[in-house]
């Protein structure tokens, strides 16, 4: 449906060059490594920031992580954000307004993302009490009711029902 | 109360494949975006055959308009773009096309190779615009009321189906509504 191919074909040739690179062949500085040397401290600000965020084009990677073009785009953006001074909420919220709250890899919680945030404790939850109340039932009952320990013949292991 | 024993279990089980089954037909690329009834995000862009002559968001007020994120790039426009074609001719409602992140002579190929339904195209070359309308897969279309408000947005491209059954009847009412304003 969407340009997976070319991105996987750009992620492909992304993966070619940075081996050349490193085997030697080429020794021209990757474009994305001078702003790094220019300000260490932005660069590592940047990508704490980009590390919470989702690239919207290869969903299970971090933007900070991904090499799709977009990615490469956006951590340019929080750059030239940090510069102006903003502060990491307003990029996270400048992220958000374009992308909704699915590029947040920690989303908010609220309305939408309830279940999300409660769903697994309720299961949890569930499950547990299940299992207190078998326990329960079990410790009530009288000795006769369960099997014996050892059973005399193979057939009187098969349960009735 | 032992027939439950057998039937509960069951029932989860059934539950979890109802799950599992809605979940082979959900597209987790296809995520809704934050700025469907929100206003069209401002822009002011050069022509794409026309350096030079720009077009601004707030000279699109007043109409109801389609803006089509292409490039020359993209295979799956390529797929689209005879149907946009053919959707063009039915002079509904004016395209836009924004052509993101690509160079304007391959752009303008593009557009003389398979047709262009655009009224004009948008040269969004480093590709800011798409941040601000929230691009990550093209092509990507957005419909945009006369208020500048984006009312619709197609997520990939369009299929006859899309064309018929949501952006043809949104098109018809959201010119209605601006007849009455």
């Amino acid at each position: 449906m969407f340009d997976r191919r070319l991105a996987s074909s750009r992620l492909l040739a992304v993966v070619l060059a940075a081996l050349l690179l490193a085997l030697g062949l080429g020794r021209a500085a990757a474009n994305e490594a001078a702003p790094a040397a220019a300000d260490p401290a932005l660069e590592a600000r940047m990508l704490a920031i980009t590390a919470e965020l989702r690239c919207m084009v290869c969903q299970n990677q971090t933007i900070a992580d991904s090499h799709a073009d977009l990615a490469v785009d956006l951590r340019q953006q929080v750059r030239e954000m940090l510069q102006k001074g903003m502060s990491d909420q307003q990029i996270t919220d400048y992220m958000t307004q374009r992308y909704g709250d699915f590029v947040l890899y920690r989303p908010p919680f609220k309305g939408s993302t309830a279940l999300l945030w409660i769903g697994p404790g309720v299961m949890l939850v569930a499950g547990l009490s299940v299992l207190v109340l078998v326990l329960r039932r079990r410790s009530r009952m009288a000795p006769e009711q369960f099997e014996a320990d050892e059973a005399p013949t193979p057939e009187s292991e098969r349960d009735p029902a | 109360m032992k027939y439950l024993r057998y039937t509960l279990p069951l029932a989860i089980f059934l539950g979890l494949v109802w799950f599992l089954f809605q979940g082979l037909f959900l597209d987790p690329k296809e995520v809704p975006s934050p700025l469907i009834n929100k206003p069209a995000p401002a822009f002011a862009l050069e022509q794409l055959d026309q350096p030079g002559a720009s077009i601004k968001r707030d000279d699109m007020l007043g109409k109801v308009w389609l803006l089509n994120v292409f490039a020359s790039w993209c295979v799956a426009c390529r797929e689209e773009h005879p149907l946009l074609v053919q959707f063009s001719r039915m002079k509904l409602v004016p395209i836009y096309g924004l052509n993101y992140k690509d160079e304007r002579a391959a752009g303008m190929k593009w557009l003389a190779s398979f047709g262009n339904p655009y009224e004009a195209s948008l040269f969004d070359h480093d590709g800011r615009v798409g941040i601000d309308y929230g691009v990550y897969g093209v092509p990507e279309s957005f419909l945009i009321d006369a208020k500048g408000v984006i009312r619709y947005k197609q997520i990939g491209p369009f299929t006859p189906e899309a064309i018929q059954t949501k952006l043809i009847p949104l098109v018809q009412q959201l010119q209605k509504e601006a007849g009455h304003v």
